[in-house]
């Protein structure tokens, strides 16, 4: 059993309000860091810690901290993306419902470290209620004075606004949130200029994900070193984990970095096994990462057990491992249908290109055309190579990951499943039938991709 | 300065000078080095921030700066990617990299109606030049393309939204030459589209420009509608004293006979405009007498538009050189190929 670092006290009465994350000891990082501890020493206790991006790409967040350009007369900000859209992944979503002020409490912190006056969540569009709780939760805090001027008489002023998404997912991809938070249409950038160098409104600005911020409380409340402890090698603290799918006991569950894939599959304190079949396939960390089979999931190429790490899960690169990704996690059972998840994860990355560079705009919606085809019995034998030949060139050719993301689960489930995808070619009339793999049929997808 | 090689041919360049621009400096240097330079469909140097979409321009890094610590190799988008010193750049040396920008071409080809003969731009089309360098003679694509009415934005331009590639040209162009911005991009993925907002008409005194920068037939002009194939028409140089402060009077008049057909900015070898021109000039004035005619215009292009051999230069070197025969000209393409 690890020990809970944000979960600690999610079910405690009363955790939601002020009084109740106060009375089990929250906003003691904000009173240790500004009383105590100068902006240098809390981004030098991060760097300790190890933390790295809980977002995705698991970049180590004080490396970040410590790229922010600090010009003169000129504000930084901090912000927060809560946009998290990648299908599978739920996971901010929980913590931000159930304990909002851990959120608020690491912004303070995290914004005083980089001496940010002003700091933003940016939410995604469908979690409207979500922005709810949020924002009376910076209001319970700006009411009791942990927001606004000279807080705890340490001149340090902060202030958090709540903004929320129209719902796309390519809001999560950092530039397009900056765009988008400054009101325009969220097109990524191009970088560099790195965020960091020129971010919300020209100005230096760090964008991390929420449970990097959340983690942030944990690590100055017990200093980077304590941290550090727990996890494996680079990996380092916990990590939240949606689990979805074919198993027995979905949820989001707080593990240490380093538990064994098995253990965290099977074992009752997580996931708790299959859900009365056997396993066939493993995302780990949200729909971008790729898919692979069971065993390659539970065991490295060199036949060692698998970790739930960033390095563990990507040994083997992309041939034989995949990647940590969100936390995103969901299984598949033998039932499922290779072909028809891959479809969709293609008819999601068509629908949520954002059209700007021409690679994806036009890849995605092809990969998509031609998985449809495959899935509904219409489909050829040069389809498989012909996807092949499609996702090799989106991939690593577009401005924003979006591409990379469209095109790995599509190039992963080919290269583990490709028997799969032949079977839907050489029984054409079987895979017609809707309930092939024991499945209702998705609705066919729309004409036009709606904003 | 920073000192850059593209296909094993060196240069030393400014700072903050991008790789395109480096490889047009080589290629304007000697023509015969002109295979380094990049396509370029969306990046525009007058026009600021564009650039980095079309992906076309990829080239890959093989060698980076020793300053420069992300990974090589890899590709990048030369029209945004500044030089830096040291670096190692491949254009078509690199087999990968030829394949991936083939990729893109057969991607901006997909949903394109390739209507050529009914298109005003045809014979002046980047998109006709860069696919028949870079692309294939068929299509893998066999799904219905996307389609959208033509629309009239205003009363001299016409928006063939099909044909469009999203380059974002003609919004830049609304942004930095014009007094406001009436359009932009509208929807998301592959059913983006230029639009104005509620079939508002582009009124503006460089809103013809748009024309110009446009690199396919999306945008054309009105008053030049069908009325003649560009390789048909004889360009010539000339000016008049414009009123418009913002605009010399420099442009290109396309005739047929004495008459003005149309009227066109003056485009380098890099087919870009060299200095914007106001909508008086390009639609207004169609009358030869109105203009100072300097001379024959120089098509430095190699599509089709450059077969009408207009100036001297051109011509001498065509009877001194007798024109390849059909075996010839075979050989050559296969050396091409090759």
């Amino acid at each position: 059993m690890g020990r809970k670092l944000l979960f600690e006290h999610i079910d405690k009465p009363g955790i939601r309000g002020l009084e109740g994350y106060r009375a089990n000891g929250g906003y003691r990082s904000v009173e240790k860091a500004l009383k105590t501890m100068a902006p240098d020493a809390v981004v030098e206790e991060v760097k300790k810690s190890g933390l790295r991006g809980r977002g995705g790409a698991g970049f180590p967040t004080g490396m970040k901290w410590s790229f922010l350009a600090k010009p003169e007369g000129v504000p930084r900000y901090l912000v927060v993306n809560a946009d998290e859209s990648e299908p599978g992944t739920f996971k901010d979503r929980y913590l931000m419902e159930r304990i909002p002020h851990i959120l608020v409490e690491g912004m303070i912190t995290s914004s005083f470290a980089l001496g940010a006056n002003t700091s933003y969540v940016y939410i995604r569009g469908e979690y409207f209620y979500v922005a709810r709780i949020m924002e009376q939760a910076v209001a319970e805090a700006r009411a009791a004075g942990w927001l606004g001027k000279n807080i705890l008489g340490s001149g340090f002023d902060h202030e958090i606004h709540i903004q929320v998404g129209a719902g796309a997912y390519i809001c999560g991809e950092e530039t397009a949130l900056l765009e988008s938070l400054e009101g325009k249409r969220g097109n990524p950038r191009i970088k560099p200029p790195f965020p960091a160098v020129k971010g919300l409104y020209g100005c230096p600005t760090v964008v991390n994900n929420v449970e990097t911020i959340a983690a942030v409380v944990p690590i100055v409340n017990d200093g980077g070193e304590e941290y550090a402890k727990i996890g494996i090698g680079k990996s380092t603290g916990t990590k939240l984990i949606s689990a979805g799918g074919n198993i027995k006991r979905p949820g989001v569950y707080e593990i240490d970095l380093g538990v064994t894939c098995d253990e965290f599959i099977n074992s009752d304190e997580f996931c708790g096994g299959v859900d009365g079949r056997a396993f066939k396939a493993v995302v780990p960390g949200g729909s971008s990462v790729p898919i692979v089979p069971y065993e390659m999931f539970l065991k490295t190429p060199a036949g060692e057990n698998r970790l739930m790490t960033y390095e563990s899960l990507s040994e083997g690169g992309f041939a034989q491992g995949t990647m940590m990704g969100s936390g995103g996690f969901y299984a598949y059972n033998d039932a499922q249908c290779i072909v028809r998840s891959t479809w969709n994860h293609a008819r999601f990355y068509h629908h949520e290109s954002c059209g700007q560079c021409s690679p994806c705009r036009e890849g995605t919606g092809w990969m998509e055309k031609v998985l449809h085809r495959l899935e509904h019995g219409e489909g050829r034998t040069e389809d498989i190579d012909l996807l092949w030949d499609i996702q090799r060139k989106i991939e690593g050719n577009t401005i924003c990951p979006l591409g990379d993301a469209a095109a790995w689960p599509v190039a992963s489930a080919i290269r583990h499943f490709r028997d799969e995808f032949e079977y839907h070619v050489t029984h054409r009339e079987k895979v017609k039938d809707p309930k092939h793999f024991a499945r209702e049929p998705f609705r066919k997808s729309a004409k036009f991709a709606t904003a | 300065m920073p000192k850059v090689t593209i296909d094993g041919i060196a240069i030393d360049v400014p700072e903050g000078t991008t790789i395109l621009q480096a490889a047009r400096m080589i290629g304007e240097r000697d023509k015969a080095d002109r295979h380094v330079v990049p396509p370029a469909m969306c990046y525009y140097t007058s026009l600021k921030t564009s650039g980095g979409y079309c992906r076309t321009c990829i080239v890959k890094v093989t060698k980076g700066s020793e300053k420069d610590p992300r990974p090589m190799p890899k590709p990048v988008a030369s029209c945004r990617t500044n030089v830096m010193d040291g670096m190692e750049v491949a254009n078509t040396t690199d087999p990968g990299l030829v394949d991936a920008r083939n990729g893109v071409v057969e991607m901006l080809l997909i949903n394109h109606p390739l209507d050529c003969p009914i298109c005003d731009q045809a014979g002046e089309c980047h998109l006709q030049d860069l696919s028949y360098e870079n692309g294939k003679e068929a299509s893998r694509y066999e799904f219905e393309r996307r389609t959208f009415e033509p629309i009239d934005i205003g009363e001299t331009i016409k928006l063939h939204m099909t044909r469009c590639i999203l380059c974002y040209r003609c919004v830049k162009v609304a942004d930095q030459l014009t007094d406001d911005r009436v359009h932009g991009v509208i929807n998301r993925g592959d059913v983006s589209e230029i639009s104005t907002y509620i079939q508002n008409a582009i009124e503006n005194d460089f809103s013809g420009n748009m024309i110009d920068v446009c690199p396919v037939g999306a945008l054309t002009d009105r008053t030049f509608r069908f009325a003649s194939r560009v390789w048909f028409t004889k360009p010539v140089d000339a000016h008049r004293n414009c009123e418009n402060p913002k605009c010399k009077g420099h442009v290109v008049l396309w005739l047929k006979g004495n008459e003005v057909l149309r009227v066109t900015g003056r485009k380098d070898m890099w087919g870009e405009v060299e200095s914007f021109i106001c909508n008086t000039c390009r639609f207004d004035k169609k009358d030869l007498a109105a203009w100072t005619v300097e001379g024959p215009r120089q098509i430095d292009r190699h599509s089709v538009i450059a077969q009408g051999h207009y100036n001297l230069e051109r011509k001498q070197a065509l009877l001194t050189s007798p024109a390849p025969n059909v075996p010839e000209l075979a050989k050559r393409k296969e050396l091409k190929d090759r």
